[in-house]
């Protein structure tokens, strides 16, 4: 797409938009321009404030400071449906429209055609037939929406946002269940509409996309501005940079030295596990007193793959075994019965039982495991959340507080002492040191590094790469949904990560999602 | 669409139930019996059309029997006791029972409560004023009552096709016509299909929310009038549980109970259904007419399994192309 220094003021502009919940500043000052007739990726890792971002743009929340323009003219939509009316439209992932409608009222609904009160029908069809032939989908329209593919879908929601004469069309994550051909239309249908001026923001975790589509992007990280820029002049490493923050610190692995990972014994091994759509087969060993990293960026695949570990999400192909021997894994029992644990990601909701006490919470998942005819006496409870509330110094030090009064840190800790007091083999931490204040952090990554040391296996997951560095054996490297690189020993540094990460090969990339 | 739609399943369901009653007691299939059949379900009917419109949307109506048993006590007594003109009575009690279901309606979209918390309190609250109004049957012998009971067309072969059956058929048609094919019916598959999804495509939800429950229960006091003509009494006993049977009319009717599909014409086959049963058992004489229940319940277990069925059947597609793209 051919640009020109623009004398007009552009399409949509917004400046020095901030946005806190709480403590939280979700968004500081952040500036974004969108030009007409250009693809605009916005980046950023979790957490770096782009669903804010678009939300404060589309009215969702309100902004607490910023100004929003639309061809130079300031809009301050309140609703979805008031930034629809002054030309920004939005179409999500989960595509939100009405399934059980057909396809022709999804189009028209609250705007049919009418005649004497009642919907002219076959007026409705004709133009929803007109409208998606003009982006080269011929279907029957009377049919429910439902019955179609989710590209079909997308391409439905961006018809109607383009016919209620959308100017700025928000796409978010529009590719993630998209099949590699599906996404061939999808950007044909994108290039045509930026070919009639319309701006197009887009969201997407796939950076091979990313470089495919767009002409330039806009990178955030904690709710800030980290820079835009043109897509062709921005090469990959340096835009993985961006995403997160890295200044090319050369932190080894203060493990690998010392690692002798190869004589360790195997606790827990998946060859060729994998399930379609979810995560391509991979093959992972984990070793007793090893800690094995998952890097990559956000939908990488990292959450995938220690959920495929644990049990929580059922793999369709690949052998797991325990010390040698086949296993099944067809649920979280499963990986529980297996001495495998797993502290998932959102604490909040997946994690911990906020209104439970510290007590409570950690005894949780050993009652479980004994089932519900062995009850752990009162005095058991006490004895084992005293020896957690000690050893990992989970303060206040008080077994009977409700776990939704405990700082981040310490929150985490309950939830790491729930899964040692079953006496785990094989533990898998998901975002271990996500919001906790820094001090906790060092305490979380010694505790990692203890556990380790007493023959605990241990799956971490991290965005923070010199986190990684620091505690891994051993480096699984994941973009697109595979697993695409294994570093060991020396060879784990920040630099060879983020070189795996950005290494360009579309191909595996998209036998990711194949 | 793939394989035949619930609607078709009903009727053939009907179209084969009254063809083995006709077989067993050929006085069945007159238009005598089928005359009666409509008179004696013509609340069910209209009340059952409303309750279809609330649960397309995705919501339930605990409280239509109550107000069918309010209405009747209502209409009884400001006739019979406070010499209200019938006519004056009429329109009263339907803005009243219209305002009780707006009222609903509110209070479930603007404190986003349940629809079957708010309106099982709607179903005491209305059944409690009936009883304060009276608790015993109150005989109607305005005029006007037996003039309605009256009138009739006549049908070939000496069938009578009562006044309130006439209702029932003519509130049947509308409720089709507004769901099928006017804007508002459009929003209530809308609403029953992904309450979000249709308020950021513009569809006033709050007020929708509102029409509807006011509708049913709008529909409920028509029904509690027609049935105060049926029984020329009003009464606070009357019509318990109906709003139960009429929820089975409606699923049985293949409306799917999470709502976002069904039709008003199911509804209307649903309670033929139902009324078929009570006749073939009033044919019988020997049944108990408790099997009348029986046999809802099994029949309403029967649509409820197929629904699942089908509605796993219309999901397989979705999943496989989604298996295609992994």
């Amino acid at each position: 797409m051919e640009k020109s220094p623009d004398p007009a003021p552009p399409l949509l502009e917004v400046r020095g938009i901030s946005k806190s919940f709480g403590a939280v500043r979700a968004l500081q000052e952040v500036d974004f321009t969108l030009r007409a007739g250009e693809i605009h990726a916005l980046l950023g890792e979790n957490g770096a404030g782009k669903s804010t971002l678009i939300k404060a743009i589309t009215g969702v929340f309100p902004r607490d400071a910023g100004v929003i323009r639309i061809s130079g003219e300031e809009v301050a939509p309140r609703s979805a449906k008031a930034a629809l009316q002054a030309g920004i439209a939005t179409v999500y992932q989960e595509v939100n429209l009405l399934p059980n409608l057909s396809v022709a009222q999804n189009l028209f609904l609250d705007r049919q055609p009418m005649r004497f009160g009642i919907v002219r029908e076959g007026e409705m069809r004709r133009r929803a037939k007109m409208l998606l032939g003009g982006f080269g989908l011929d279907i029957d329209v009377s049919a429910p929406l439902g019955s179609y593919s989710v590209a079909v879908q997308h391409v439905t929601a961006i018809a109607r946002a383009v016919d209620l004469s959308a100017r700025v069309l928000i796409l978010d994550e529009p590719t993630a269940s998209l099949d590699r051909h599906e996404v061939e239309i999808l950007f044909d249908i994108m290039r045509q509409l930026a070919g009639r001026g319309i701006g197009i923001v887009f969201v997407s975790h796939f950076l091979d996309q990313v470089y495919e589509i767009s002409d330039r992007i806009t990178v955030l990280r904690n709710g800030r501005l980290v820079g835009e820029r043109e897509t062709a002049s921005l090469p990959r490493l340096e835009l993985i940079r961006m995403m997160l923050g890295r200044e090319l610190a050369e932190t080894t692995s203060a493990r690998a030295a010392t690692a002798e990972h190869q004589a360790r014994e195997v606790c827990a091994s998946f060859e060729g596990y994998g399930k379609a759509g979810y995560v391509a087969p991979f093959n992972l060993e984990l070793r007793h007193g090893e800690v094995v990293g998952l890097a990559g960026l956000l939908g990488s695949g990292r959450t995938e793959t220690a959920r495929l570990v644990f049990g929580a999400e059922r793999a369709d192909r690949g052998q797991a075994k325990v010390e040698g021997d086949p296993i099944r894994l067809l649920s979280p029992r499963d990986g529980v019965r297996h001495g495998f644990g797993y502290c998932p990601e959102e604490r909040k909701t997946d994690g911990i039982v906020a209104e439970l006490t510290v007590r409570e919470n950690i005894v949780l998942a050993l009652q479980a495991k004994r089932g519900l005819h062995r009850p752990l006496s009162r005095r058991e409870q006490d004895e084992i959340a005293g020896r957690y509330v000690k050893m990992l110094d989970i303060r206040p030090p008080d077994p009977e507080r409700p776990v939704g009064l405990l700082s981040g840190g310490n929150q985490q800790k309950v939830l790491l002492a729930r899964w040692l007091a079953t006496s785990p083999r094989l533990l898998v931490l998901d975002e271990p040191t996500r919001g906790i204040d820094v001090g906790a952090h060092a305490e979380i990554i010694r505790l990692i590094r203890e556990l380790c040391d007493d023959g605990l296996a241990l799956l971490v997951i991290s965005s923070e790469l010199d986190e990684i560095v620091t505690y891994s054996d051993r480096v699984v490297v994941l973009r697109d949904r595979a697993h695409v690189d294994e570093l060991t020993g020396e060879a784990i540094d920040i630099s060879n990560i983020l070189a795996a990460i950005a290494a360009d090969s579309a191909v595996v990339a998209h036998e990711g999602r194949a | 669409m793939k394989g035949l739609p619930p609607v078709v399943i009903t009727a053939i369901v009907l179209v084969l139930g009254f063809a083995l009653c006709a077989m067993q007691f050929p006085n069945i299939a007159s238009t005598r019996v089928v005359g009666n059949l409509l008179t004696d379900n013509a609340f069910l009917g209209i009340v059952a059309t409303g309750m279809t419109f609330v649960i397309i949307s995705g919501g339930i109506d605990l409280s239509v029997g109550s107000v069918i048993g309010f209405t009747t006590v209502f209409v009884a007594l400001a006739i019979e006791r406070w010499g209200v003109p019938p006519l004056v009575a009429f329109v009263a009690i339907l803005v009243l029972s219209a305002g009780f279901g707006a009222a609903m309606g509110a209070v479930i979209h603007v404190f986003d409560l349940p629809p079957f918390i708010v309106t099982l309190a709607g179903m005491f609250l209305a059944r409690g004023a009936s009883f304060l109004l009276s608790t015993e049957s109150v005989p109607i012998s305005a005029p006007i009552y037996s003039t309605v009971s009256d009138f009739a067309l006549r049908l070939p072969g000496g069938g009578r096709l009562t006044a309130i059956a006439i209702i029932m058929l003519a509130i049947v048609i509308g409720g089709a016509l507004l769901l099928t094919f006017t804007r508002f019916g459009a929003n209530v598959y809308a609403l029953g299909g992904n309450r979000v999804a249709a308020n950021l495509m513009g569809v006033a939800v709050g007020r929708m929310t509102v029409r509807i429950y006011m509708l049913s229960s709008l529909l409920a006091g028509i029904a509690g009038i027609v049935f105060s003509f049926y029984t020329s009494a009003g009464y606070s006993l009357s019509a318990v549980g109906v709003e139960l049977d009429t929820i089975a009319a409606v699923v049985i009717g293949g409306t799917l109970l999470t709502g976002g599909q069904g039709s008003v014409i199911g509804t209307f086959l649903g309670v033929l259904i139902q009324g078929l049963i009570q006749t073939y058992i009033n044919f019988d004489g020997t049944l108990s007419s408790w099997w009348t229940k029986i046999a809802t319940g099994v029949l309403l277990f029967a649509f409820i399994a197929l629904q699942q069925a089908l509605v796993a059947l219309a999901r397989r597609p979705v999943a496989k192309s989604a298996g295609a793209a992994s």
